[in-house]
Formats: C-alpha cells, structure tokens, sequence
C-alpha cells in the first residue's frame, strides 16, 4: 500500500457515511432501554431508522414495525424488520467504504452469485426468536440472570444442527458477554454499537430464510499463503487464512480463504487453540512453515475454500511477503454475500512497507499519511506482539473499519530488534510453540484439552 | 448517566470479556459465573471417580457444597469448605478479583488478592441447593470438546477477534 492510497481512504469518506451511522446509533440507544416502553425520544430514533429505508423493499414493512413498536405491541416479525433495516444500512456502508477501499487499492472484486432456497423450519431458530424478542423487550438494562440463563436453549438446540452453527456460536458468544456485563446499569460503559450488532445479526439468522447451499464450484491450483486472522470466544475459536490462489487453469490468481474452527471452552486460550485444529494437519503445517499448497478439486464459494485436508499437499516453502509484493497488486477478490455485508466484515489484505511507527505502535505513518493499528487484534496464540509491531517497517495486514476509522491489522511483520532482522506471522504456532519462553509457560499450565477429555470421559458417558 | 456517550458507544469491536486467564484445571476443572453463581466443579482429593460441586450465590452469598450426587459435603461445618476455598481461588485466577467481586456484588477492598480472602469478606450462609443444574452445566461445558471441528464459515467471528497478544 501507498502513502497516497492512504490519503485516498482518510479524504474519500462515502457520501451519506455519518447519516447512515447516526441513525444507527440512535437504533442502538433505544434497545439499551429495550422495546417494552418506548419513549418520546427512541420513537424518534426508530422513526429515523423506518425514513432511512422509505422506497426500498423493506420500507413498508419497517414502518409498520415502527408503529407497532411505539404503540407497545411488538411481535417478533417487527423484530426481523428492524433488524433488517438496520443491517440494510450497515450494509450499505459496507458496500460504499469497500468500494472506496478497492478503488484506492485499484482492487478488482467479482460480484455475488446469488444461492440459497428456502430452509426447514427449525425449532432451533424458533427458540432463538423468542429469546432475542424477549431480549429486546427488557433492553440491555432489563436483562437478568433468568434471562440469559434462558439462552441455553436455544444455543444447546442450535449448537445440534449443523446448519445452525453460526446462529450457535453466535448466541454463545453474545450471551457471555451479557453475563459478563451484568448488571448493566452499572456497566462503566455500555457496548451499544456491538450488542445491538450482534443482536440484529442473531435475528437474521435465527429466520427460516434462505439455507445454505453446498459450494457452486470447484477449483484446482497453487494455494500461496498470506497470513491468519484468528477469531475467538469462550466457546469457539476460527482460523482465517488469507491466501492467493493460482488456478491449475490459468485463469488469472484469486484471493481466497481458508477457514476451520472448533468448539472449545474458556479454559482452553493461547497457543493451546491450535491444537483444537489438529483435524487439517496439511492446512496447519503449511500455515506454520509458511509453505504453499497444491489444492486439487476444492469446493469453493464466494472467495471462500471450504477445506478438505485430503485434498490438499504441502509444497515447497513460499514467503507470504514475497507472495503479496508479486500478486496481491493484481488479485481478483470476490464480494460477500449481501446478508453477511457490515463494516466489520470488512477484512482486505494488503502489505506495507517503509512505514515509521509512533505512539506505542497505536500508529503508523507511511509518506505522512498516518493508519491506525489494531493492537488489540493480536492473538494469544501468535508471537507477534505490540513491541514487534513497534520494531517493524514491514507489515502483512488487514485493512479494517470501526467505529469511523481505518484499521490496519497486522498479520505477520518485519522488524529489526537488537539490530537484527527478525520477521513473525501469526501462524507461526500453528503446529507448536516455537518460543522456547512461551513453550515453558505453556507446559507449566498444563495441558487443559488432556485434563478436560480425561473428566469428560470419566464422567460424560454416565 | 453517561455511559452511552463513551468511546464505547460505536464501536463494533472491543474486548468487553478479557480472556480467560490460563490456570491449572486439575484440581478444579470447571469455574463459571453464571445464573446469579459462582459455581463450579472440584475434583475430589481423594476419589478420582468423585467430584463435588460448589456454588456461591450473588447477592445474598448464600453458599453450598455437595457431590453431584447431593450427598452434602463434609467439610461444611459453619464455614465454607475446602472445595469453595479451591473454587473461589480458582476463580480468581481465571477472571481476575474484581470481576469476581463485582459479580458476586461484594466489596474486594484494598489488598484481596485471593479468593479466599474474599470469601472472608463475604457476610456468607450456608443455604442448601441442588447440584444438578451445575453438573448439568458442567457436562454442557465437556460437551463442548466432543463437536469435532468444522469447515464452515463463521462470519459472526470477525465480532470476536483473538487478543492479549504477549500476556
């Protein structure tokens, strides 16, 4: 990336970005007071949120939502609606600041092809309906002990569908943090902009809506690694790979990801999240070794590999920065689909180099043109760490948007310490700690995934 | 009240439930806050078949100890038991003091360190309950590292970025 594409996103804010985002807020603030009586004010920021999509397909029933929410009857149908609208915003906004991020990166993004039908019914979806209607209806501030012991439910029905994994995970995720924050009034600051994200993307997902259909193509090539992004709550944890794809058909390189995950407990953090993974062994050597990978016949959607380990070699070594200097200029990427559209999904790989970094390594500053660093997206099972970041005048990152700002993300990096080049990736550990420091803090904690099998088998099948 | 006009306010991602702290889950595999609770489950020293299931209550700090099979706990004479004890200090370990503090809604005061030392400042009872819904969350939990691992996409994730890099 250049300084000049810097300047590029920090002066080329999307047309109706600040509007969109006010009436958002204004949404957000209202489910912090919950639904169950609405007052002058969160009407009128309801009110807002019904104009924002007045003439669009949803217009009409957004307003009667809105009406039905001020008049202090609301059903879970009005709930889909606002959500819906609200997530119709942040996906515009998504749209134009992607938009505005490919142009200044002059990045070439291969539109959505459109899948799914109508899924089954399912109890799982039913009971998570109910829930997050009652959630909305007590607001953030209602929310009780009973309340959030009720989620096991639906998170215990839908973690029994495969096809609900994601609404699952995300209730699990959701309510943690509710438990965590109870009770809310007392909360130092209240995370509106995130719970009512996260809140609206439940309600999406928890309708009988279009299901997911197996992957629409098929594709052979060399797989050249980038770097990881590594996703975490209690009870997940998700590997994202970033990666370029030549396609064995010479049709031009892509820029994919690979993505495997598991189930898995609070007790288990840190390095010790690899070894959950252990299922895609090709995957994970490659990933730690920084080598590529010949995939022969994966299922692909949506720039999305869904990984085979069997169906995947590893190669010789190839250096991701090398990988991103050559192809990451003219790699094709592939747009998301519409319902998974919001800034926060935003996630576009990019390399920089010759930066100096300032304030901690909370900044960095490429010709002049300053980027914020996410520091606080540095995983516990990586090395790389705020000081390397600090040390460093290379970057393998992740352009991000929150909360008004570009981001960058940094996956692996270059640096100097002690007058010597050093370079890490958060992959690195990925089959084992290479840190002898933090190998040995590692194996004094113990094993928790060996302790917690040893208690599940002596007690679970009773 | 203030707190919706914070730097919080609309920020899609920040840290609101610092991970877990790593600890050794031997002697006390399973430590949550949870349904109004500090509760858990404690391996029995003695019997590697045994466990017992500890519980403080938000609040009230009403507290209990039995097996899970609700034989009561022989350790309770007046005063918490030795399991507690383990829980209490474990769950400071995991969480941290205050958020241990403030859950149970008691006043850590200067210089409590473990969690023994808060459960002396807590006006505590013994109450009876029953284990079954703490063991019934305690096999939940196990359960969690039975669903093998998956290959589908979870786009929700991108709202919980790995952190504390360097810990």
């Amino acid at each position: 990336m250049l300084g000049t594409q810097l300047a590029q996103l920090r002066d080329g804010t999307p047309t109706g970005l600040t509007d969109a985002d006010d009436v958002v807020a204004g949404f957000d603030d209202a489910l912090l007071r919950g639904f169950a009586r609405v007052g002058e004010q969160d009407a009128a920021a309801l009110t807002a949120l019904a104009d924002a999509v007045v003439g669009t397909p949803l217009g009409e029933r957004v307003a009667e939502a809105v009406g039905k929410v001020t008049a202090g009857s609301v059903g879970q149908e009005h709930l889909a609606a606002l959500a819906g609208a609200r997530s119709a915003l942040l996906g515009a906004a998504h749209d134009a600041l992607l938009d505005q991020l490919d142009t200044a990166l002059g990045r070439h993004r291969a539109p959505w092809t459109p899948t799914g039908a109508a899924g089954d019914p399912s109890p799982a979806r039913a009971a998570a309906r109910s829930w997050l209607h009652e959630t909305a209806l007590a607001g953030w501030r209602g929310i009780d002990h009973e309340l959030l012991s009720a989620v096991g439910t639906p998170v215990e029905a839908a973690l029994a569908e495969p096809q609900s994994r994601r609404l699952a995970v995300l209730l699990d995720g959701f309510a943690a943090e509710l438990r965590a924050g109870l009770p809310v009034a007392t909360m130092a600051q209240v995370p509106v902009r995130r719970w009512a994200d996260l809140w609206s993307r439940a309600v999406l997902l928890a309708q009988d809506g279009p299901a997911p259909v197996p992957a629409i193509e098929r594709v052979t090539g060399r797989l050249l690694p980038l770097g990881v992004d590594v996703h975490e709550h209690e009870t997940a944890v998700q590997v994202q790979l970033h990666a370029i794809l030549e396609p064995a058909d010479g049709t031009p390189p892509r820029l994919v990801r690979v993505t495997v995950g598991a189930a898995k407990v609070a007790t288990i953090g840190g390095p010790a999240v690899w070894r959950l993974l252990s299922a895609y062994p090709a995957l994970l050597t490659a990933i730690a070794q920084r080598r590529a990978l010949t995939v022969t016949d994966l299922p692909a959607q949506d720039g999305d590999l869904h990984w085979v380990d069997g169906q995947a070699q590893v190669g010789e070594p190839a250096d991701p920065f090398a990988t991103a200097r050559v192809l990451l200029g003219t790699a094709t990427a592939t747009a998301l689909p519409p319902l998974d559209r919001h800034p926060v999904a935003i996630a576009e790989p990019v390399l920089l180099e010759g930066y100096t970094v300032h304030d901690d390594a909370a900044a960095i500053d490429l010709d002049g043109h300053r980027l914020a660093v996410a520091l606080d997206r540095l995983p516990a099972g990586g090395p790389l760490t705020p000081a390397l970041v600090a040390a460093s005048s290379t970057c393998l990152g992740l352009i991000r948007w929150d909360d008004g700002r570009w981001l960058l993300q940094p996956l692996a990096v270059q640096a100097t310490v002690k007058r010597r080049p050093v370079e890490a990736h958060n992959g690195d550990w990925a089959d084992g700690v290479t840190d002898p420091k933090v190998a040995k803090a590692e194996s004094r904690a113990g094993d928790a995934v060996a302790v917690l099998r040893e208690r599940a088998g002596r007690l679970l099948r009773r | 009240m203030t707190d919706t006009d914070g730097a919080a306010r609309r920020r899609s991602v920040l840290a609101v439930v610092p991970p877990a702290r790593p600890r050794k889950l031997a002697k006390v595999p399973f430590v949550e806050l949870a349904d109004g609770r500090l509760q858990g489950v404690v391996s029995s020293g003695s019997d590697i078949e045994r466990v017992y299931v500890s519980s403080v209550t938000a609040g009230s700090h009403a507290y209990h100890c039995s097996t899970n099979n609700n034989r009561p706990c022989g350790g309770l004479r007046g005063a918490p038991c030795k399991h507690l004890e383990s829980l209490a200090d474990e769950a400071v370990l995991q969480y941290g003091v205050d958020r241990v503090a403030r859950y149970l809604r008691v006043d850590a005061g200067e210089g409590t360190q473990t969690g023994v030392e808060l459960l002396s400042r807590l006006d505590a009872r013994h109450e009876p309950t029953s284990a079954a819904v703490v063991f019934s969350r305690f096999l939940r939990h196990l359960a969690y590292l039975e669903l093998p691992a998956s290959t589908t996409v979870l786009p929700e994730l991108h709202w919980f970025p790995s952190t504390g890099a360097g810990r």
